[in-house]
């Protein structure tokens, strides 16, 4: 709590001081921000069970990165990638590779975690990775999205040594701790994906069997 | 109205032309899904609807027995041509902001004497269950269809309303840290094989914009802009905002003035 309170205070620090030539963009909503939020909270049943309008609550991250349009400036970035950086947490057994078989099937599932009275998932309906649908992966899955970069060859280009495991896995788990405001979720802050998920779609990005290192 | 087909026809073709990157696979899979789009579009299900609409609008209604012809959707009583395109804005008569969906409702309750509760309660429709307001909403549309989307925004209610989308646009929250300007705020993006328009922009937030209400092919129906926005939310994993909630008509106010000046082709197909 004391650390959270002194990063806090150290970005309104960050945020009060004059930016350094970066031209200022007005945040979003203007004058109007507030009644927005407002607004925004008000337009909800209140019959949503309380953990589905958490959903709704926003971290630092989150909160800042709209305020810039996801592009703040890079002391900020720079003080949110510590901050998130700070929340990665590994296996137990400390295995960042796991079975790439298993990081396949997660990179190509997209359902999940959808909620509401009109269409929610199924109890119990598997959560993926949803990988495809902003990068590129194996050469055989054609129906990749181009938000994020290419991964095919992942492995094969950068070579599967320590520290580049362990950046596969950072990212996935926090991608924020290396591009603050990025698109890109972070699935291990969020438990959207265990840490043992996580190593599976770090072998299915560094398996030299893997399909995204063939082809 | 078949100008109107062949004028969507070329459009997405055109669209599709200068969508993704091209790396061949990419657009082979592209110019597939146009040809299909193609064969649709020479029979949209929507006109069905549009005509059904055109029957509920005319037709004496509800404990009042009156039809909707004197409602007033922003350019008078009974107008309906262009309507569509300059919603929404800031009505007198309720002191708000209101969309398509919101006035058209609101008219049911006034002249018709529904309740709001009962007027709403198939907002959209389901297998087997049809939509009074999908049917109308899509009429009202197609009577804007060639005209081009004006919502300057210029009333201090509009602009803040425009304000307040754009906050909403930019908000990032939820399990998967989502915002709407996460997949609609760049240029030349898919997710998946589909392609994303950037909102931000007239072009992006025209394309978007001019084909609804749009039947769309992936649910066998027909779509409302507040179906689609709630949709949206759906899908960014967050709860569901109501129907005709401020906020929806707020992002509906921010993403029609961005597209101000694009020439609407409605009803629409789609994915």
């Amino acid at each position: 709590m004391n650390l959270k309170f002194a990063l806090f205070g150290a970005l309104s620090l960050a945020l009060t001081t004059p930016a350094v030539a970066q031209k200022s963009v007005e945040a979003p909503g203007g004058k109007y921000a507030k009644d927005a939020e407002q607004m925004f909270r008000a337009s909800f049943r209140a019959d949503n069970p309380k953990y589905w309008m958490t959903r709704l609550d926003q971290d630092e991250t989150m909160k800042t990165c709209q305020q810039y349009r996801d592009n703040p400036p890079r002391p900020i970035g720079q003080k949110l990638e510590k901050l998130n950086a700070a929340t990665i947490r590994y296996p137990v057994d400390g295995k960042l590779i796991g079975d790439w078989k298993e990081g396949e099937k997660l990179a190509a599932v997209g359902t999940g975690g959808h909620i509401g009275f009109i269409q929610p998932d199924p109890p119990g309906r598997v959560r993926g990775g949803n990988c495809y649908a902003c990068h590129e992966l194996a050469k055989k899955e054609v129906a990749y999205g181009t938000i994020g970069p290419s991964l095919h060859h992942f492995g094969k280009i950068r070579g599967n040594s320590d520290e580049i495991i362990k950046y596969a896995y950072d990212k996935i788990y926090n991608s924020n701790a290396f591009t603050a405001c990025t698109n890109m979720p972070r699935f291990g802050l969020h438990s959207w994906l265990t840490p043992e998920q996580i190593t599976h779609i770090v072998a299915f990005l560094m398996d030299p069997e893997s399909p995204v290192n063939k082809d | 109205m078949v100008q109107r087909m062949l004028k969507s026809v070329v459009g997405i073709a055109l669209a599709c032309a200068f969508g993704g990157p091209a790396i061949a696979q990419d657009s082979k899979v592209a110019d597939e899904l146009a040809k299909y789009r193609e064969a649709l579009a020479d029979g949209n299900p929507a006109d069905l609807l549009e005509a059904k609409g055109e029957g509920l609008w005319a037709e004496k209604r509800g404990p009042k027995k009156a039809s909707l012809e004197q409602c007033d959707m922003g350019l008078g009583p009974g107008k309906l041509e262009g309507a569509y395109a300059q919603l929404p804005r800031y009505f007198k008569d309720t002191g708000k902001v209101m969309d398509v969906e919101s006035r058209l409702v609101h008219c049911m309750v006034t002249l018709q004497g529904f309740t709001q509760a009962e007027v709403t309660r198939q907002w959209f429709s389901k297998p087997g269950t049809e939509s009074d307001i999908e049917a109308l909403v899509t009429f009202i549309g197609a009577k804007s269809n060639g005209m081009k989307i004006n919502v300057p925004a210029t009333h201090p209610e509009e602009a803040k309303m425009a304000k307040m989308g754009e906050y909403i646009f930019y908000r990032r929250s939820g399990p998967q840290d989502f915002s709407c300007s996460i997949c609609h705020g760049q240029e030349g993006k898919r997710i998946r094989l589909q392609e994303l328009g950037n909102l931000t922009t007239k072009d992006g937030a025209g394309f978007a914009m001019k084909t609804w209400p749009s039947y769309r092919v992936s649910q066998g129906a027909v779509w409302t802009m507040q179906r689609r926005l709630i949709d949206c939310m759906r899908q960014a994993r967050w709860p569901e905002p109501n129907y005709l909630a401020d906020s929806i008509i707020a992002l509906e106010t921010y993403l029609q003035k961005t597209a101000t000046g694009t020439v609407m082709e409605t009803p629409g197909i789609k994915r």
